[in-house]
């Protein structure tokens, strides 16, 4: 039996309040609740205040680059199949350096669980301007406000057909459990945008601000299983921000393809070395 | 006299000049002699000029000549390009295709396409007629041509290879017949026939991955590394290997390297345009000591450069690519043996100082053909170096992946096994992998990583030394220059010069100890490169303190000939 415990309890370097805990609180419990032991686990980040949460948990870790948690992510699932390899980044990590790779991971459809700490600010580098930042927020860089439009994420994965689109609040941690739960289950590419108060940085998008908006789409009978709903719900964002699986279909993952897995993880195939001779016996 | 006899393709892009090539290059080596060729896409012209260059000789032959004795001209650019390379040579071409004003005495009509037309009922069947008329202004065994055209033809059928036969022997016969002197270049073929492998630097490269028994190769396509990528893309399945095509050179790397750290024998090849993007996680494989082998095959920059030229332009990037010190190793093949065995050999050594080995190689080495002995994949074994759970006895109760160790090197364990749990990190940290800022951690870990290049430096290959042990004049080489440079040592040493050649395969880190013997020796030392301000001459500097007395250079994207080297060194006044 796993037990809480065994993903243990450390200190951290986040700022007192900061929604970084509940998500923190999420995963370990959702993978005690799926019986996932430490060992089973390898959690791949990228740089910023969210990418260090692998740190504060027992599990295998590859803590990567800036925006880059999705490729070794993905390397490492095909070397290892049999691992549960979650992502965990921010949002200017995720949708800002990383974006490329994020399109190009849905595509791809690994069973990987992809969790965005989005607080709509850089929280590390002290309070620039994300992709996610709402138009016209003040920053030390952005003087005038942002003018971007920001990035909406999940009408994004919506639009790549990305095979599980979630968003989750870091002030509910039993949904957001229940959500982590879920996107693991769920084999295929799966995307949990998680609104995170960022308490230091991000003065406008607090735990209140959030807490008065967001509703739960499984409250409402929404069934996740319309494209175009989906898109639609995505949209929603104001006085109204919805909260669980806007869209969720299986189709087949990347390493359903990958046919040498079928018989097992890819390290555990021994090369097949023996065969050189018959390419060389070609060049004679 | 040996036989030594050059072949030109010249044609438009598309006009099959590779198949001729190919087609010639198997006929002479199925008959016993060595071969050599080389491919050159010029695009100076619209459409672009490609030439396909193929030497025979009775000799081992690894490098080209300037001299030309027949010209295959597929278009008018061949000979406006190529005449001046003959002295003493013959242009086969077709003057009912070709348009030509003035005719030289060089030229030889065959008309290629009306005997297409009228054996074989097809104009597609061109090219293989000019292949005819190539042999029998050879008087060579028609037999070896009707061979390889059955063996390249298998696939299609009985018809088409015996249309291709006939339309080999209508132009065979053709030039017999009315070429004036008749059998100009008649050779004699070799009675001893080895089984010698014709062989591309870009294939013997990825048949040596193989062999080591790489499982995951991520890259983005680049031209003239992508051969590579395709060609283990197309046994993957066999090898039970998996080739993705990541979305950019960053991801490809860090998708080798995640693949790596879940214990995968990864690589990842790519051009310098390429490099310069996975640059960041060069440094991540770095200071995460995860193994993994680059296979960089250069061509002219800065950025877009001279994409289907040659060039030796990057070694400086590759030896000072990212932030941060950090160990890492570059190897540079002289020859296809060495693209499979220093290939194979990279990924032992990669996994054993967990580092970033680099496989140098560049447009000429990686598209041109040789001629060499059988690869022998049973000299290889494979070494993992990889910690598993039941050799692991926990003391501590926790596996420490970067544990410090008298040679720097940590046991390294993969994810997925009880009790241990492995931890990677791109910040600096601690001997579990954790994040760890403090002074201390810091001037210890960075010197558990910098010693493993002391344990390395041991094992680095000494230069060959071709020629003379002492000599007057002393050439260094490195990487894929090693054949033209050969050529030139045994050219001066006939013409009475004291010349040898100090070659490198083994860059980085450079073998000092053996470098200071064989160049202290030497009065003048020249080092020869592929590009425009010597790197490897900076190396030599930088980690032996040697000055070179001369540099010859060429960075005109063009791979060196034996007479370039030679003109230079007279040039220079050192010879
Ligand atoms: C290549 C690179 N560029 C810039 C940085 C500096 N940097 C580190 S984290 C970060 C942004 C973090 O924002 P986000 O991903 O939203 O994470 P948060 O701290 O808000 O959780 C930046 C710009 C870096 N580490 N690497
Ligand atoms: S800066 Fe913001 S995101 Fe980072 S720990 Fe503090 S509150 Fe959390
Ligand atoms: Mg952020």
């Amino acid at each position: 039996m796993v037990s809480i415990e065994d993903y243990g309890e450390f200190d951290t370097e986040w700022c007192p309040g900061c929604g970084n805990f509940g998500i923190l609180k999420a995963i370990k419990q959702a993978l005690v609740d799926i019986g996932r032991a430490p060992h089973e686990v390898l959690i791949a980040s990228g740089i910023g205040q969210a990418a260090k949460l692998p740190h504060y948990m027992n599990c295998n870790l590859f803590n990567g680059l800036h925006g880059r948690s999705l490729p070794p992510a993905t390397g490492a699932k095909i070397a290892n199949h049999e691992l549960t390899v979650l992502a965990v980044t921010g949002d200017g990590d995720c949708y800002g350096e990383g974006g490329n790779h994020l399109i190009h991971a849905i595509r791809r459809n690994p069973d990987i669980t992809l969790i965005v700490h989005d607080n709509q600010i850089y929280g590390l580098t002290k309070g620039q301007a994300s992709p996610t930042t709402e138009i016209g927020m003040r920053t030390k860089i952005q003087t005038h406000g942002v003018f971007n439009m920001p990035l909406n994420p999940l009408a994004l994965a919506i639009s790549l057909d990305c095979s599980f689109v979630s968003r989750g609040f870091a002030g509910d941690v039993p949904h957001l459990t229940e959500l982590i739960t879920r996107a693991i289950r769920h084999r295929g590419f799966s995307l949990i945008d998680v609104l995170q108060p960022c308490v230091s940085f991000n003065k406008l998008n607090t735990f209140a601000w959030y807490s008065e908006r967001v509703y739960k789409l499984e409250e409402e009978g929404y069934t996740p299983n319309d494209r175009v709903k989906a898109f639609e719900k995505s949209l929603e964002w104001g006085d109204r921000i919805p909260l669980g699986v806007l869209y969720m279909h299986e189709k087949p993952t990347f390493e359903d393809h990958l046919e040498v897995l079928h018989s097992g993880m890819l390290i555990a195939h021994k090369p097949k070395t023996e065969l050189v001779n018959e390419l060389i016996d070609g060049y004679i | 006299m040996s036989v030594d006899l050059n072949i030109k393709v010249g044609g438009a892009a598309g006009q099959g000049i590779q198949t001729i090539g190919m087609i010639l290059a198997k006929t002479f080596k199925t008959s016993g002699f060595y071969v050599f060729a080389t491919q050159f896409y010029l695009s100076r012209v619209r459409g672009g000029h490609n030439t396909f260059q193929i030497r025979v000789s009775d000799t081992p032959v690894i490098a080209m000549t300037e001299n030309v004795d027949i010209l295959i001209a597929l278009d008018r650019t061949s000979i406006d390009e190529h005449l001046k390379e003959l002295s003493n040579g013959i242009v086969i071409v077709d003057k009912d295709t070709v348009e030509l004003e003035d005719v030289s005495d060089s030229i030889f009509h065959v008309p290629i396409l009306k005997i297409a037309k009228d054996v074989s009922g097809n104009r597609i069947y061109s090219n293989t007629v000019a292949i005819g008329a190539a042999l029998g202004l050879m008087c060579f065994d028609f037999d070896h041509l009707a061979g390889v055209l059955t063996s390249t033809f298998k696939k299609k059928g009985e018809e088409i290879i015996d249309k291709n036969i006939e339309a080999a022997r209508s132009g065979y016969e053709y030039a017999k017949k009315n070429y004036p002197s008749g059998c100009k270049f008649l050779i004699t073929e070799p009675k001893k026939k080895d089984k010698l492998m014709l062989v591309s630097g870009n294939d013997a490269v990825a048949m040596g991955a193989l062999a080591a028994g790489v499982q995951f190769l991520a890259a983005y396509p680049m031209t003239p590394s992508t051969g590579v990528m395709t060609f283990i893309a197309s046994k993957a399945d066999r090898f039970n290997a998996v080739v993705e095509q990541a979305e950019d050179e960053i991801a490809a790397l860090n998708m080798a390297l995640g693949a790596s750290f879940a214990g995968a024998r990864s690589m990842t090849t790519t051009s310098g345009g390429g490099f310069s993007l996975m640059v960041e996680a060069l440094g991540l494989a770095g200071i995460t000591e995860t193994p993994v082998v680059i296979f960089l095959s250069q061509r002219p920059g800065p950025a877009t450069g001279l994409p289907t030229m040659t060039e030796q332009g990057e070694l400086q990037f590759v030896l000072n690519a990212s932030q941060g010190e950090f160990p890492r190793c570059v190897l540079a093949p002289a020859t296809p043996e060495d693209c499979f065995y220093l290939t194979a050999e990279a990924f032992n050594i990669a996994d054993k100082y967990q580092i970033p080995v680099f496989i140098m190689s560049d447009q000429y080495l990686a598209d041109s053909l040789f001629t060499c002995e059988r690869f022998d994949p049973s000299t290889f074994l494979i070494e993992r170096h990889l910690l598993h759970a039941n050799e692991y006895e926990s003391t501590q109760g926790k596996y420490r992946r970067y544990a410090f160790t008298t040679i720097g090197i940590s046991p390294r364990a993969i994810p997925g096994q009880a009790n241990i749990l492995v931890v990677a990190d791109s910040d600096e940290h601690d001997e579990f992998g954790h994040i760890d800022q403090t002074p201390t951690n810091r001037i210890s870990m960075n010197d558990k990583r910098m010693k493993k290049i002391e344990h390395l430096k041991k094992i680095m290959s000494a230069p060959q030394v071709y020629g003379a042990g002492n000599s007057q004049v002393t050439l260094i080489g490195w990487g894929s220059t090693y054949g033209p440079l050969t050529e030139v040592v045994d050219m001066l040493t006939k013409e009475g010069h004291s010349v040898n050649l100090v070659h490198y395969t083994n860059i980085y880190p450079l073998p000092i100890i053996p470098t200071k013997e064989f160049l202290g020796r030497s009065k003048k030392t020249v080092c020869v490169e592929n590009n425009a301000t010597g790197q490897f001459a900076r190396v030599l500097k930088e980690y032996a303190d040697i000055s070179v007395s001369e540099k010859v250079l060429r960075y005109d994207g063009k791979p060196f000939s034996p007479e370039f080297i030679i003109r230079s060194l007279k040039d220079k006044g050192v010879i």
